[in-house]
């Protein structure tokens, strides 16, 4: 068995066994390639009431490489108005870059996410939005993101 | 159980003096056998190295792998630690070998913590057995077969699960001095994939937040037998090494793997008086100019014109054609107005000037007299004409020099083709008249000959388009218009149809005009060049490291 699928279903008996944080829920899982999971902020937040979709697109260089992730945006989810999140969901996070470890999980990135959603105070758009979405690839792993570190993700 | 584990000094690194032997001997079999050919253009060569020319040498990989390991001995010696370390710190500091020094003097930990050797004080757990902080002289690596102390040990009896793979058949461990211990296997993949799809050599640990850094060693023996990416892997160190030396450029060609050593172009002040064009030694065709990227061999023309020039035409050539004909200048505000109606009545976008398209003038003073302008005569549209006609004139001044470049650089694209049918040419020649194959080499000489005068005439359009009119402008136009005559009526003689009659005096005439025509730009770089050293040439605009009067 390939190593991203070993990975993958170690990861998902976890999810099964031992659930998921809280404001995580697992919405589908049917194969190694695609997972998606919603993502809420509870307590004091801007994003109060608002329920995300975060999708995970794996090929085989899991884990040592990232996953593909970004926010589903379609009829039912939208992307979050957040500095570090584009409007066609793709995520500025060096997590998802430079800084991932093969050590990190799905469930590690969820969290971060969330926390990064979190830690907002202000609901924006990152500057370069328009164009960064007009010419943006299909896949945001295909971006070399200069990584904003100065908030939220760490 | 396991060991500090390290490598005696590589033998991958021994330098071997034989094979850096650079090939400086003159007249190589090549350059003979051209010679033997080429009776006919015997010109006097000159000193070996022209005014136009830069003094370089080409290195192999091995003779840069030579000069980094000099630096990292160098350092090893001065701080006392083993040649991985010191490798990594002079990694790390860009191979500044001074502001290593100081900076290490200043704070040993930092440096060491920065560089990837040493975890930072407050450790990211799980913490280290060795415990604490360490000012590590040498670099080890934990190598075992079953798991190792680092991480809570599970009880014997269980065995070494890779928290990255889950496969507990895995039972080959590798971990750097951290002791984060993941198996061979995972390593191996790791490394691989930051090597080949990264192309990056500064290998963190795979912890999260871990900040240690994989040294050669460890890479090595992660890789195992992947000799290929081994080898990527040492590419990827030279060309950081390069890269960070301004007196090395790596070679721009797809997989060639030689340096050019330039020191004489090292700084950018040279680069107001030079043009380096250097060849990289592995073959004839890799040629490139060590100042900049825009062009493979841009002289005469030093590197901040040619870039400027360059940028002129991207902005400028696109809409130049479009400008000429189809869009005025505002007398009022000079923003460009473009008409897109049949009605002469314009107002400026920008000012909101109303004007006459015909004339310039303003509208007012038309009145009820729509479409019908008669007042050439007023003095506000003289004033309004000569402003658009010194934007005219401006634009023409361009366009005049944009063709002219343009037209040798379509000329230059079109070589191939002019080679092929040329080698055509030589065989009809040979068929018409007694002439052997090397007797028809003239044409192919020509040919040369030709391309390489038009790369020059090419820039030297952008050259005289920034050179301040005066005197040395004169004369470098006179040499330009020379070069530029002598050089289409070779190219006229090179394409004159093959009439078995006067195939001998036409070999003639080919074979004087390209002597004359590689005379004209032996001149024409030559004179160039020397200006350049001289502080001849002066412009009319401003460049990068000359002065402003
Ligand atoms: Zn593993
Ligand atoms: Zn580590
Ligand atoms: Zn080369
Ligand atoms: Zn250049």
């Amino acid at each position: 068995m390939a190593v991203s699928s070993r990975r993958l279903q170690k990861e998902l008996a976890e999810i099964q066994k031992q659930g998921t944080p809280v404001g995580i829920t697992l919405l589908s899982a049917d194969d190694f390639q695609t997972w998606l999971f919603s993502v809420e902020v509870l307590g004091e937040t801007v994003y109060a009431g608002e329920v995300f979709a975060l999708m995970f697109r794996f090929d085989g260089q899991y884990p040592i490489q990232p996953p593909a992730v970004q926010f589903l945006v379609d009829e039912k989810y939208t992307s979050p108005v957040h500095p570090h999140v584009y409007s066609n969901g793709h995520i500025c996070a060096s997590i998802l870059g430079n800084e991932w470890s093969p050590v990190l999980s799905v469930v590690a990135v969820c969290v971060t996410i969330q926390s990064m959603l979190a830690s907002c105070k202000k609901k924006e758009r990152p500057p370069d939005n328009d164009r960064y979405v007009r010419h943006a690839p299909d896949n945001p792993k295909k971006t070399q993101f200069v990584y904003h570190d100065d908030t939220g993700i760490s | 159980m396991s060991s500090d584990y390290e490598f005696s000094d590589n033998d991958d690194f021994e330098y071997n003096d034989d094979e850096d032997m650079l090939d400086d001997d003159e007249g190589s079999a090549s350059d003979m056998e051209m010679d033997n050919i080429n009776d006919d253009f015997k010109i006097d060569k000159g000193p070996k190295i022209k005014v136009y020319e830069v003094e370089h040498d080409s290195l192999p990989q091995d003779a840069v792998v030579y000069l980094m390991r000099q630096d990292i001995e160098h350092i090893s010696g001065i701080f006392g630690v083993d040649s991985e370390v010191a490798s990594l710190l002079l990694r790390h500091m860009n191979w500044n070998k001074e502001r290593l020094i100081e900076k290490y003097m200043d704070n040993v930990n930092a440096v060491s913590v920065a560089a990837g050797i040493a975890p930072p004080e407050r450790s990211p757990e799980p913490s280290s057995s060795h415990g604490g902080p360490r000012r590590s002289s040498r670099l080890g690596f934990t190598k075992s077969s079953k798991s190792k102390s680092a991480e809570p040990s599970p009880p014997a009896s269980e065995p070494f699960v890779c928290p990255i793979c889950f496969d507990d058949t895995q039972q080959k461990t590798l971990s750097l001095t951290c002791g984060h211990l993941y198996c061979t296997a995972c390593w191996s993949t790791y490394v691989s994939s930051k090597v080949r799809t990264e192309g990056e050599s500064w290998i963190t640990c795979m912890a999260e937040n871990c900040t240690l850094v994989a040294p050669d060693s460890f890479v090595r023996t992660a890789l195992a037998d992947d000799t290929q990416t081994w080898a990527r892997f040492q590419e990827l160190l030279v060309r950081h090494f390069v890269s960070c030396m301004p007196s090395l450029k790596y070679c721009p060609y797809p997989s060639c793997t030689n340096t050019v050593s330039c020191p004489g172009a090292a700084s950018k002040s040279a680069l107001t008086s030079i043009v380096p064009t250097v060849h990289c030694g592995a073959s004839d065709t890799h040629v490139f100019c060590f100042g900049c990227a825009i062009d493979t061999d841009h002289r005469p023309v030093i590197c901040a014109v040619a870039k400027m020039w360059l940028q002129k035409c991207r902005d400028d050539s696109e809409t130049a054609n479009w400008i000429k004909s189809n869009t005025k200048e505002c007398s009022k505000c000079q923003s460009t107005i473009e008409k897109n109606g049949g009605c002469n009545h314009m107002t400026c976008k920008k000012c909101k000037y109303e004007f006459c398209w015909v004339c310039m003038g303003p509208w007012s003073e038309h009145g009820t007299a729509w479409y019908s302008c008669n007042r050439y005569d007023e003095k506000a549209s003289v004033d309004a004409r000569d402003a658009q006609s010194r934007s005219r004139a401006s634009l023409e001044r361009y366009l005049q020099y944009y063709n002219r470049w343009a037209n040798h650089e379509q000329s230059a694209r079109l070589s191939a083709e002019l080679y092929a049918k040329t080698e055509q040419k030589m065989e009809e020649m040979q068929l018409a008249s007694a002439l052997s194959w090397i007797e028809v080499q003239f044409m192919r000489k020509a040919v040369d000959e030709s391309v390489r005068c038009r790369g020059t005439l090419k820039w030297t359009y952008s050259m005289a388009y920034y050179l301040e009119k005066g005197n040395e402008k004169e004369l470098f136009e006179d040499n330009q218009r020379d070069l530029e005559r002598a050089v289409e009526e070779l190219s006229e003689l090179i394409e004159s149809p093959i009439d078995p009659e006067v195939i001998m005096s036409l070999r003639q005439k080919v074979t004087d005009k390209t002597v004359y025509v590689q005379k004209r730009n032996e001149i024409m770089l030559e004179d160039t060049a020397r200006g350049f050293l001289d502080g001849r040439w002066k412009w009319n605009v401003d460049v990068e490291g000359f002065e402003k009067d």
